[in-house]
């Protein structure tokens, strides 16, 4: 296991300097530049000419590359568009990605298995089948749309907005109340972010348990005259959860993979927005650490579902 | 001894299975009893909504509006436009006078009361280390160009600045609007990257309070403004990227004022709380035509043209009859648009005599006019992205086609319309619009010197109004330089570089709970309302208020 470790790593990481520059040259070569984003007749050529020289966009790509690397690297890598350091920027953003990422997860896992195990015990029940129509529903309805009805349900109820993290004004709220602002404000964003993902994972969990079940094993174990109860949950489902388990490993990436729909909508500052705006405004520097940031998240979650599966399925080993 | 147990574990996996929806079942109730009792907001504050986050709030880095708009607040200029846009009152120079020359002064006497929010002094000093920050070629300032003239600026004593310019320049003054930076704060500093771009300091009647990234700016009442403590105590602009949303959140009172997209007007003016107001912008959208193209050389063409487009159903269905039909270059409303030049009506009979005069039939039959066996074919294009521009496209497209040109609408990712057809001169015309600063000097965009590498891209040369433009930006006094505008506006009218389109009106909603406070001699406050300047509702903003009664309001 050791040395499919070290070798993993190796691999991997050539793999993100191949990522590195892959997406530098790409990110460059589209049209358009940094500076004067709008055509005004206020700022001559001659004075763009010299900005581009001040953000090194003069120099051959190549250079550019190592430039920027060297700056990630001393810490001495700016926005152009706000002069700010870009690690600041993106610190400052990822944790309510995480933070909003997490709950809708936390929702997903919750209540998504139990969904997946009751609809496999009783199959083709009406309650089943009415989670299989709720399962299509919420993979198909699109999540901005129904972002919009809720927010707009939300306020005509209850009257209190539902924009942004937490409430502009909280200086006369107690401790508590901040909590609760901050939870109401949770609620919304990481519910809809969690129903498409409900969906998919009810459908998958259901799927593997219904698999599990027909197995020769669980017909011995209710032939030994096992409590129906017992031979489902535990021994079927724990068979069942372990493709599922390996999904922890994919998710990593998707934790601060803000979602630039859901944070635009919800007035999220997050990830998402934050490389939705840096892609817009050619905001070299910003677009860069980002899609590098993701990289690594993606390979070391492979990385992480491949040991995992090692670990939970005995049948599988490494060379 | 064995069953126990196995039932005590299936208790145990059943609870973990099915315990984490009830948890959040009563998360949300608990949310939903919260939301219930809210607590009312108390304080004498407004807040604007943002569709962007702030870039620098520092006057002479920031390019977006956001940014522009709170620098404006929290640092002052050396004068600034009056009410109507017309001339100058002083900010941080109390006088100023322009000596006239082939090299003019202009000389600025500065206040003595303005204060840093810091507490230090402001002076002449300031105002010098701010131009010369603008133009230290390491500073990324779009700026520069303005000052470009400038042959010397000079600190005659702390509170004397005196400017020399290479040549008559004019519009050169509007250019001292420019917010002061200080000198004390940012000498030592590398001002591309400064903390103080994200916590400034300046001299302006708010002062700086809190950033919250994505989230909101709060600028708080300055007590030590040189023209009165604000009555505001705070402002707070939120960032709502979302435009539909945003319209939601003025509904439930989450902000106080916003700017107003034509289709939300109706809905808007019958929200019972709120007060539209509208004014027409400073900037014009129209068709250029490519004078490198022979089909445009022609002025009967480009007129006939204008004759072809009813610019009145493109405001009414594509602005919902926000705007106005542009007649020139200028925005209708300001002291140089010429009030004499009529917007070319609507007639296409008289497009069809103009362009039969030009040589230009339909011979074969085909409902598309040609000319030496050649049909009126041209591309219209457009940046995508812009609905407005979008919809206007097809309306044109449909409205030539009546008088027999065929014309491609085409769209574009707006870098690359830039690059590949804008500035490589590449296209037939193009819809676009100006957004223009107050001065009315265009040279930049229509002098013949600009074809090569400047903004008139459309190869646009007229030698009498090339002559025209030059004397406007030589000329100091107003009345003057308004003959001179009003001598270009009737040249361009008359030779239609552009479809003039129209002057889209700028809209925006406040609560009515706003008033303008005015003290009486007597010391009891007179509450009037808002009313909109040629240079903005918020012209007056430190004498907004919300009257006691109503702040308590919940």
């Amino acid at each position: 296991m050791g040395s499919f470790i070290l070798r993993r790593l190796l691999y991997t990481f050539i793999t993100l300097i191949g990522i590195s520059i892959l997406s530098w040259v790409i990110i460059i070569q589209a049209p358009g530049s940094p500076i004067a984003l709008t055509l005004d007749p206020k700022v001559s050529p001659k004075i763009i000419a010299q900005m581009e020289k001040n953000y090194d966009l003069d120099k051959p790509i190549y250079q550019q590359y190592f430039l920027w690397l060297k700056k990630l690297f001393t810490g001495k890598l700016y926005s152009f568009k706000d002069g700010r350091p870009v690690l600041e920027k993106i610190g400052e953003r990822i944790w309510n990605t995480l933070l909003l990422n997490l709950v809708s997860i936390l929702i997903i896992f919750s209540l998504a298995i139990p969904l997946g195990i009751f609809s496999a015990k009783r199959q083709y029940s009406f309650l089943d089948n009415l989670g299989t129509f709720g399962a299509y529903l919420g993979i198909s309805i699109p999540s901005f749309w129904l972002a919009y009805l809720l927010i707009l349900a939300t306020v005509k109820l209850f009257g209190y907005p539902v924009l942004g993290m937490r409430s502009f004004v909280t200086e006369d709220f107690t401790t508590v109340e901040i909590v609760l602002d901050r939870l109401w404000h949770l609620m919304l964003p990481s519910i809809i972010l969690a129903i498409h993902g409900m969906a998919g994972l009810s459908r998958y969990t259901r799927s593997s348990m219904l698999e599990v079940i027909r197995q020769d094993y669980i017909r011995t174990a209710k032939a030994k005259g096992l409590p129906e109860e017992t031979v489902y949950y535990k021994h079927a489902l724990r068979n069942a959860l372990l493709p599922i388990i390996t999904l922890f490993g994919f998710l990593i990436p998707g934790l601060i993979g803000g979602s630039i729909i859901m944070e635009t909508v919800f007035a999220w500052p997050g990830i998402g927005r934050l490389a939705y705006q840096a892609v817009l405004a050619r905001d070299y520097p910003v677009v860069m650490t980002i899609n590098t940031i993701t990289a690594v998240l993606v390979l070391i979650g492979n990385f992480i579902a491949d040991i995992l599966y090692g670990i939970v399925d005995p049948r599988i080993r490494y060379q | 001894m064995k069953v126990p147990s196995e039932r005590k574990d299936l208790l145990r996996i059943k609870t973990i299975l099915f315990i984490s929806p009830i948890l959040f079942l009563i998360l949300l109730g608990i949310n939903i009893v919260f939301v219930g009792s809210r607590p009312p907001q108390k304080v004498n504050q407004l807040v604007i909504s943002s569709i962007g986050d702030a870039s620098f709030l520092n006057p002479i880095l920031a390019q977006d509006s956001a940014s522009s708009e709170i620098n404006g607040l929290v640092f002052n200029g050396l004068i600034k436009y009056d009410r109507d846009l017309q001339g100058f009152v002083g900010e941080l120079a109390e006088s100023w006078k322009v000596e006239e020359g082939p090299e003019p002064v202009i000389t600025f006497f500065l206040r003595k009361d303005a204060l840093w929010h810091d507490g230090k002094g402001f002076t002449a000093h300031d105002v010098k280390f701010t131009y010369d920050k603008i133009m230290d070629e390491k500073t990324n300032t779009v700026r520069r160009s303005s000052y470009e003239l400038v042959k010397k600026a000079e600190v005659l004593d702390p509170y004397t600045f005196r400017v020399t310019y290479k040549q008559p320049f004019s519009p050169g003054l509007e250019s001292w609007g420019i917010g002061i930076i200080p000198k004390h704060l940012l000498e030592k500093e590398d001002i591309n990257t400064t903390s103080f771009n994200r916590r400034p300091i300046g001299t302006g009647p708010f002062r700086f309070l809190e950033w919250v990234t994505d989230e909101k700016i709060v600028v708080e009442a300055n007590p030590r403004y040189f023209n009165g403590k604000p009555h505001l105590d705070r402002i707070i602009y939120r960032i709502i990227p979302e435009a539909a949303l945003n319209e939601m959140e003025i509904l439930t009172r989450g902000i106080d004022y916003s700017g107003v997209f034509p289709f939300e007007f109706r809905r808007m003016s019958q929200v019972p709380f709120l007060k539209t107001y509208s004014q027409p912008g400073l900037g014009y959208t129209y068709i250029g035509y490519n004078f490198k193209n022979d089909l445009f050389q022609d002025k009967r063409v480009r007129l006939a043209f204008t004759h072809a487009i009813n610019r009145k159903e493109i405001v009414q269905y594509v602005l919902y009859g926000l705007g106005e039909v542009a007649t020139g270059p200028f925005p209708n409303h300001l002291w140089y648009a010429n009030p004499h030049v009529k917007p070319i009506p609507y007639d296409p009979q008289k497009a069809r005599r103009l362009l039969a005069e030009a040589g230009w039939k339909d011979t074969d039959g085909d409902g598309i006019l040609d000319r030496e066996g050649k049909p009126f074919r041209f591309n219209l294009i457009t940046n995508s992205g812009n609905d407005t521009r979008r919809d206007v496209g097809v309306l044109v497209q449909r409205q030539l086609h009546e008088i027999g040109i065929d014309v491609k609408f085409e769209l574009y990712e707006w870098s690359v319309f830039l690059k590949n057809f804008i500035n490589a001169r590449h296209f037939d015309a193009c819809i676009l619009g100006w957004g223009l600063s107050v001065d009315p000097d265009a040279y930049e965009i229509w002098h013949s010197s600009q074809i090569e590498k400047g903004f008139n891209f459309i190869s646009y040369k007229n030698l009498e109004t090339d002559r025209l433009w030059e004397e406007g930006r030589r000329e100091y006094d107003v009345e003057k330089r308004k003959q001179i505008y009003w001598r270009i506006h009737e040249l361009m009218a008359e030779d239609q570089p552009y479809t003039f389109l129209y002057v889209p009106l700028g809209i925006s909603g406040l609560q009515k709970k706003f008033v303008l406070v005015e003290e009486s001699p007597s010391d009891q406050k007179i509450y009037k309302p808002i009313k909109m300047e040629t240079a903005g509702l918020m012209y007056d903003l430190i004498k907004w208020t919300v009257p006691k009664e109503i702040v308590w309001e919940k």
